[in-house]
């Protein structure tokens, strides 16, 4: 029987191979072809189509400054993989529109100009929300917008519950009025605890809410913040699927019109208002009350190193286009809401929608995940803690040892 | 198998030549000498190789060269990785949660297959004999492999949600209490388990169904006449038949599902915590799950199961000469 053994070989390598391509990274060089006159643009917002009204703003940017722009779009995790690869071929874009805590990471690798070296003016901008993209004290970045999280609440069920929405100040005013709205029949609140960086990010303002530092990953005040998370579940405040929740999930599950509270993000005010209900929004409570630190999110605008320095100074232009006052409005309006991550373009986005002002007030006390020089760490830390919270959450470890563990996990990741 | 080895054509130009082939070299020249015949052949098998260097080596290559080497995302762009031999193989072999990934990933895979297979065998049993609307239903059985990996591993995310999903809604009207399939450690990987033999029939099937077909009928009529029950004509006839293409379908089967991602990804992320983490998804998380790409680590993994892949295949060959010397 040689023919089954001939083919078994080939049966082998070929599933060896595949193996190995799942394993190892995909290669691709559709990196920037150097024409002179043609920047190219990498952004994570495929939603936005070429005929859509972002991809011609990017467009009239390009003519300001006389030149085309090619714009390609990634998903946000992609496009991280996507400019290593770049990079690491010398065909990197001239500029990149990337999700802040990456900032860090690729600053890191030595791809990214320094604004100083690109030449653009970075005082303008919000000091909380640039921390992001600075390492070393040298800023890598600007932001094109921000947004973070708040607590969108159904008016109904608060309504028939008898829950008033500005009595929710506090951890405790929060569980009380979730207790009364699960006695009255309804669900509680959603929220994403899936085992990604979107974990971390929706339980941050609960963890920096109770004191809690990244640094102190065991530390009493995040046991606390753990054990409130852990705590809903527990006494069917929040449902169980927020485990695997991502925070699309959550929008989707809030409005099904089931749920009194959502944690959600500034990117969901419009889908809000179209809901079959009226919806409110209040901000994430800190433990023993004021409003809790809520993670910044939102891109930057990065330039990758070029061999020709020439070119910096035709990004810089479109890059200062997309920065104006007038433009991060409408790039907030595009984006339903990129709060502005200058004093004025918030004003000027004011003027336009008074009603935005809950979320203005917090992106300005927002804080960058990679602050508090964090910078490369973060994602490290960040994959524990979400560890931390999975395994919580899923009962599968108390909300101590889950933290003790992931701190243990941080550390060794860290050194 | 006494199919005669098709002769060169050299051969059949010179008849009273015994064995061309072993003619001196640089002899007469010829244009259909063996010279000739040693490049032409060449170059009719370049392309191949050069498609195998390419598509199949080079990645290979790459994949080894990462996982040998420490590349963080700084030293993956400036190309100065530091070689640090097998360091990152000790890391994975000797880290925490190595003997939980080895356990899940063989769970995972043998669970699969196993069940994979026997449903697979049973169906193919099954449509053997045909019945009205049987070429209808068995294609039908064929939908797992039609759709997206996205759209069935969604879909089966929904229906095994915990609050709102329709297996839960099933249970419950049976008395059962929720059962958190997706969220709780118990439950997720038996979860995934169960989607990934839902996708793994059709397969089984299509190649259990054809070996069938080679098993001729005059075998099963004549253990009839000897009085052989349906029992004892599947085990002793449809069974030792089969061997040859139940080998190779449980190979395919073991190499295709050590290195699945996709359902689990879709479905738990290899969570909730670790629970449901294979080796495979524990290097797709390691290069592309979180915001700190570690390729070396990654690489690493993934050439461990392309050696456990190896091994099996060496193992079916082994078995495979043993069994045809006999």
């Amino acid at each position: 029987m040689r023919h089954p053994t001939l083919r078994t070989l080939c049966a082998i390598s070929t599933a060896a191979v595949c193996a190995a391509a799942a394993a190892g990274c995909s290669a691709s060089d559709d990196g920037a072809d150097a024409a002179a006159d043609t920047y190219t643009w990498w952004d994570p917002y495929p939603q936005h189509e070429e005929s859509s009204d972002w991809a011609a703003r990017v467009d009239a940017c390009a003519d300001e400054a006389g030149v085309a722009i090619e714009r390609t779009a990634y998903d946000t995790t992609a496009l991280t993989n996507q400019a290593l690869l770049a990079a690491q071929e010398n065909a990197s874009p001239d500029v990149i529109l990337l999700d802040n805590p990456a900032v860090s990471t690729l600053a890191d690798t030595g791809m990214l100009t320094t604004m100083d070296e690109f030449g653009l003016d970075t005082s303008e901008f919000d000091e909380n929300l640039l921390a992001a993209g600075v390492v070393d004290g040298s800023a890598y970045g600007v932001p094109i917008g921000a947004n973070t999280l708040g607590l969108y609440y159904n008016e109904e069920i608060l309504g028939d519950a008898g829950v008033d929405p500005a009595s929710i100040t506090d951890w405790a005013s929060l569980t009380e009025a979730l207790e009364e709205v699960t006695g009255a029949g309804h669900e509680g609140i959603t929220f994403s605890g899936i085992g990604t960086e979107e974990g971390s990010f929706q339980f941050l303002p609960w963890f920096w809410g109770s004191g809690a530092d990244l640094g102190a990953l065991d530390s009493p005040e995040s046991v606390e913040a753990l054990e409130l998370w852990t705590g809903w579940l527990e006494e069917g405040h929040a449902p169980n699927s927020v485990i695997t929740n991502s925070q699309n999930t959550v929008w989707e599950e809030f409005l099904t019109g089931e749920f009194a509270f959502a944690e959600n993000g500034t990117w969901q005010v419009d889908s809000a208002a179209g809901a079959d209900f009226p919806v409110g929004v209040v901000p994430l409570p800190g433990r023993d009350g004021g409003v809790a630190p809520t993670p910044t999110g939102g891109e930057f605008i990065v330039a990758p190193v070029q061999g020709d320095d020439a070119r910096y100074e035709v990004t810089a232009q479109i890059v200062e286009c997309m920065t104006t006052p007038e433009g991060l409005v409408e790039t907030a309006t595009t984006f339903a809401y990129y709060v502005p991550p200058t004093a004025a373009g918030q004003e000027a986005l004011l003027e336009e929608n008074a009603d935005l002002e809950p979320w203005v007030d917090a992106v300005r006390n927002a804080k960058g995940r990679t602050s508090d020089d964090l910078g490369t760490d973060y994602p490290l830390i960040s994959e524990a803690l979400w560890g931390a919270v999975q395994n919580s959450l899923s009962g599968a470890m108390g909300p101590e040892e889950a933290l003790e563990q992931a701190q243990d996990e941080a550390e060794t990741a860290i050194n | 198998m006494t199919r005669t080895h098709v002769r060169p054509p050299a051969t059949r130009e010179a008849p009273a030549e015994p064995g061309p082939s072993r003619r001196a070299r640089g002899g007469p020249g010829r244009r259909g000498g063996p010279a000739w015949h040693r490049w032409s052949a060449l170059a009719f098998i370049a392309p191949l190789i050069a498609y195998l260097v390419l598509f199949y080596g080079y990645p290979l290559y790459r994949n080894i060269d990462l996982s040998i080497h420490d590349y963080t995302p700084r030293a993956f762009v400036q190309g100065d990785a530091e070689f640090t031999g097998l360091a990152n193989f000790a890391d994975v072999v000797l880290s925490e949660a190595f003997g939980p990934a080895l356990w899940t990933t063989a769970v995972f895979t043998l669970a699969s297959i196993a069940a994979q297979y026997a449903i697979g065998l049973a169906l193919a049993v099954f449509f053997r004999t045909s019945f009205p609307l049987s070429p209808v239903l068995r294609g039908m059985f064929l939908i797992p492999w039609l759709l997206p990996m996205i759209v069935s591993a969604s879909t089966w995310s929904w229906m095994l949600n915990s609050d709102h999903g329709i297996v839960n809604s099933v249970l419950s009207a049976f008395g059962i209490g929720q059962i958190n399939w997706l969220t709780s450690p118990e439950w997720a990987l038996v979860s995934v388990v169960v989607a990934n033999i839902w996708l793994g029939i059709p397969f089984n099937l299509v190649i259990l169904y054809s070996g069938l077909q080679n098993v001729p009928d005059e075998l099963y009529e004549a253990a009839a006449l000897d009085g052989a029950g349906p029992w004892k004509r599947f085990w002793h006839v449809t069974m030792p038949l089969l061997r040859p293409v139940s080998a190779i379908t449980l190979l395919l089967g073991l190499v295709y599902t050590l290195k699945v991602v996709d359902v689990i990804w879709i479905m738990t992320v290899g969570g909730p915590g670790d629970s449901s983490t294979t080796l495979a998804i524990w290097s797709y998380r390691r290069a592309f799950g979180t915001g700190q790409p570690d390729f070396s680590e990654a690489a690493a993994v993934g050439n461990l199961l392309i050696v456990l892949a190896l091994v099996f295949g060496v193992v079916h060959l082994y078995l495979q000469r043993r069994e045809a010397r006999r």
